[in-house]
């Protein structure tokens, strides 16, 4: 083993964050409020940059990695949550986020999605959950409102939309939440709980599009959202929690639905890294009286 | 002496017990240093259908399941009528003549009847036949009863010593009517006093996996590709590998791909339903520059095709695996051992090029078994990691600027693992530039996307020096070469030991690394040879057009097989016949079993 060099572990603000680009989102984009309260939620956690691992998957929104400074991982549409995962099992020693749009993880990642909540893997997973799809020009997402007319569906849509907080209560996750950029001081609060909470934590997150969506739009939900905590909201109330994460009309309650704080995260639950530091780290080859035995069982 | 040469086949329904004497032939025999090929023809059934195995030993290598049975044990009359009309002279068949009737013997079969109901009346169940039929078989080939003794005596130990006694009595009045009833082969097994390993070439693979140092493997359940999953689960905790069941495919692929790119060396193994689905990721792998190891064990396709059959049809997949060009390594283990040795091996090459690494197994190598000598199994392999930064949590002190994706004259950019202090970096599926910033969304640049796929690509000049050229088995001026990949090696070199007694000499070429491929050796010698002749398990000729594509050469005649069975001997032999006698430039051998 190589002697571990101390790090010296600097105060990293804000700014240290910023990734080699600007963003290229549309003016306006939710998405900007989005990486906002990451970094800062990062700030306030005294997180270093190489000890953050953001994994992403292919969308307006799963740029995000580009734009911070921390290790990154762009990967294929939909499939963040599952390259997360081996991340995150491989070295669990990483804080590992995982950040894409509605279509991204509710869509063609869905079950991924579902996998990972089920396996409640040790991952903040922060949806951009604009209702439609941005990069291809606008068409239908699977969070999309029922009649909402887009490219794909000119006459309006006869769909009805996945609300991912129950289903990500039912699925297993263990800290779902619901963020609006419109409200940056709960956003930041509800990422930095996620990040520090073991186990699978949803931040479905109202980003909205300015260019593709005229129904979901900023006003449509200022004027809608109501902070769970000023409803008098349990989030470790199962029935409350689904009850509050079905609610939508003339209000739309944001903030955290549940939490389910003691069940082990998949790493914990896993022999293999009882001991002896990430997989990543560990030496490899085999023991030659384990080789030894492994070939005496063929004989 | 005479060369021993001893198939024995045992067929019933899937749910009869076949495994279980199958297995206790094959240790009886690798215990006394004889050499075991076994192949099992079955079906996707959990109960019923039909299912064959033939376990061939001889004190010399058994390089395929051969042409014959020289033993047939049918636990029931389907296997009776499908397989005594194939039986030659000097051969026996041994039945339970309460269910079982032989129907037209062919002439010179000894048929070795007996009775159940007379030689164990107070026993219950159906796998008594078994027990007795074994004991007889070990009768006819002058095995000690003893030998058989000990081993039923281990097998039944857990369910107590009633259970011992009864069995062993069973097996005793099965061996006892043997010695008075039937007529023994001509010959005595020797024992080498070497002992012999036997193992199928899913767990190879495995082992083979676990000597590269894999810590993650993961997979969904596919045949005939979960053998490899099952050792892995099995030892995995032995071992310190961390072994994830996946949802799906595309699951498998991303998530091996997430553990690579911390550091971990990590495989994956599914058949070409499961691969086809893995396609685009393995692109990613190469353009984020992430090295992984992908078994692709082929089945009879195309979609769900044959699940239980083997096939040589995903050659073309695998060639052209996703989306655009990406530097990819490919390998066909052609037996056993290769499956064994060439995992760590495959595993430093995608490591020093970081790229993904394909190894195309079928389901004939990785679920039919071999006997191999322990020694060949060596886990102090060499271990080469690459260039790469923080194996252990740490990297030499840094200053910013890191560009993971350095145009260098190699191609290869020294790689930095996650959660090394001073390397930040971003690795993408869009195209990037040298620090990982994308080039593919806004301001498109064609001088950069050109010098970094060409970076890219580039890595792949530096692979084919590593890689053994092929060589030619054989003599150089032999009448026919015969041209193989994968897993044909074995039953092409036992052909040319027959064409050899029919008078015609015939050489091997046998292709392991398929992607690079040495084009320019495989020309050098094949332009020498007098007539080429292509063997492969598959419709459309797969590798034939591959060899052209690369070398120009196209072949003189060509052997194909894509019924599900693996080729005997004899239908290359047969092939080889019609095609020199310039009836066919393409023998297609019709299967005369019916499995």
């Amino acid at each position: 083993m190589a002697t571990v060099v101390q790090v010296e572990r600097v105060k990293v603000t804000v700014k240290d964050l910023k990734g080699k680009v600007d963003p290229d989102w549309c003016p306006g984009c939710g998405d900007f409020g989005v990486l906002a309260a990451l970094k800062q939620a990062i700030a306030e956690l005294g997180l270093q940059p190489h000890e953050v691992l953001t994994v992403s998957g292919i969308g307006c929104s799963s740029n995000l990695p580009g734009y911070l400074n921390t290790y990154g991982m762009h990967t294929l549409h939909g499939r963040a949550v599952a390259v997360a995962t081996g991340a995150q099992l491989a070295n669990h020693h990483l804080k590992i986020v995982v950040t894409g749009g509605d279509g991204d993880g509710y869509g063609i990642g869905g079950n991924h999605f579902v996998h990972a909540m089920r396996r409640n893997v040790d991952l903040t997973y922060i949806v951009m959950n604009n209702q439609v799809y941005g990069l291809t020009t606008g068409q239908l997402s699977p969070t999309s409102i029922k009649g909402m007319n887009t490219k794909s569906t000119p006459f309006g849509s006869v769909e009805n939309p996945i609300n991912p907080i129950p289903l990500a209560i039912a699925a297993g996750a263990t800290y779902v939440a619901r963020g609006f950029t419109g409200q940056q001081k709960q956003l930041v609060e509800l990422i930095k709980g996620g990040m520090q909470h073991r186990g699978f934590a949803l931040i479905d997150t109202f980003s909205p599009c300015v260019t593709y969506n005229h129904d979901n739009t900023h006003e449509f939900f200022k004027q809608r959202t109501r902070k769970l905590e000023e409803m008098g909201h349990d989030p470790t109330d199962f029935h409350d929690a689904m009850e509050k994460g079905c609610l939508w009309g003339e209000v739309i309650p944001i903030g955290l639905f549940w939490r389910y704080p003691d069940l082990p995260a998949l790493d914990q639950l896993e022999p293999v890294l009882g001991e002896g530091g990430p997989l990543a780290h560990r030496s490899l080859g085999v023991a030659p009286d384990i080789a030894q035995a492994l070939v005496n069982e063929l004989m | 002496m005479r060369r021993i040469d001893l198939a024995i086949g045992i067929g019933g329904a899937a749910g009869q017990g076949i495994a279980t004497p199958g297995d206790i032939l094959a240790r009886i025999f690798v215990r006394r240093g004889l050499h075991v090929n076994a192949y099992n023809a079955y079906q996707s059934i959990i109960r019923g259908g039909h299912i064959f195995l033939t376990l061939r030993t001889s004190e010399q290598p058994v390089l395929s399941h051969g042409d014959k049975i020289d033993v047939l044990m049918p636990l029931n009359q389907d296997t009776m009528t499908r397989h005594l009309k194939l039986m030659r002279a000097g051969s026996a068949v041994l039945f339970n003549s309460d269910t079982v009737k032989p129907g037209v013997v062919p002439e010179g079969v000894q048929l070795c009847p007996f009775s159940v109901k007379t030689l164990a009346p107070t026993i219950k169940g159906d796998l008594v036949q078994n027990t007795i039929a074994l004991a007889a078989i070990l009768r006819l080939i002058k095995v000690d009863f003893e030998i058989l003794e000990e081993i039923l005596t281990l097998q039944f130990k857990r369910k107590g010593t009633a259970a011992v006694a009864e069995n062993v009595g069973v097996a005793r009045a099965g061996y006892d009517y043997a010695a008075t009833h039937f007529t023994s082969f001509p010959f005595s097994l020797p024992d080498t006093g070497k002992r012999l390993a036997f193992f199928e070439g899913n767990q190879a693979l495995a082992m083979g996996g676990a000597a590269a140092g894999v810590r993650f493997y993961c997979a969904y359940p596919m045949s005939p590709s979960s053998g490899v999953l099952h050792w892995m689960a099995r030892h995995a905790r032995q071992l310190g590998i961390m072994v994830r069941q996946v949802e799906d495919e595309i699951g498998v692929i991303n998530m091996a791909i997430g553990a690579a790119h911390t550091g971990c060396r990590a495989m994956c193994a599914t058949s070409g339903g499961g691969f086809a689905l893995m396609s685009e990721a393995l692109g990613a792998a190469a353009m984020m520059e992430i090295p992984v190891v992908c078994i692709n064990v082929q089945r009879a396709g195309p979609a769900t095709g044959v699940p239980t059959k083997t096939e040589q049809g995903d050659l073309w997949q695998v060639l052209g695996a996703g989306q655009g060009d990406y530097p990819r390594i490919i390998v066909a283990p052609t037996n056993i051992v290769d499956c064994f040795t060439l995992v760590p091996t495959l595993f430093n090459l995608v490591d020093k090029f970081q790229c993904p690494g394909i190894i195309l197994s079928d389901l004939l190598l990785s679920e039919g078994r071999s006997s191999i000598d322990p020694d060949e199994l060596d886990f102090s392999v060499p271990i080469d990691r690459g260039d790469v930064i923080g194996l252990n949590g740490d990297g030499p002190p840094v200053n910013g600027g890191f560009k993971r994706y350095l145009v260098t004259d190699s191609g290869i950019s020294p790689r930095a693992l996650p959660g090394t202090p001073g390397y930040v970096h971003v690795v993408a599926t869009d195209e990037h530039d040298e620090d990982g910033v994308l080039i593919s969304d806004e301001f498109t640049d064609p001088h950069k996307r050109q010098a970094i796929h060409e970076k890219r690509m580039r890595k792949m000049d530096g692979v084919l020096p590593l890689l053994p050229a092929p060589e030619l088995h054989g003599a150089t001026d032999a009448q026919v070469t015969l041209v193989g990949w994968g897993s044909t090696e074995g039953v092409i070199r036992e052909a040319m030991q027959q064409l050899a007694g029919a008078g015609i000499v015939a050489s091997n070429l046998q292709v392991r690394w398929l992607v690079p491929l040495h084009a320019d050796a495989i020309v050098s010698i094949l332009s020498t040879c007098r007539k080429v002749v292509i063997v492969e398990n598959n419709y459309s000729g797969q590798f034939a057009r591959y060899l052209r594509s690369e070398t120009g050469i196209a072949a003189d005649g060509h052997i194909r097989k894509y019924d599900g069975e693996p080729f005997m001997p004899h239908h290359i032999v047969d092939g080889v016949k019609a095609i020199l006698a310039g009836s066919t430039k393409l023998y297609v051998p019709v299967h005369e079993i019916q499995v």
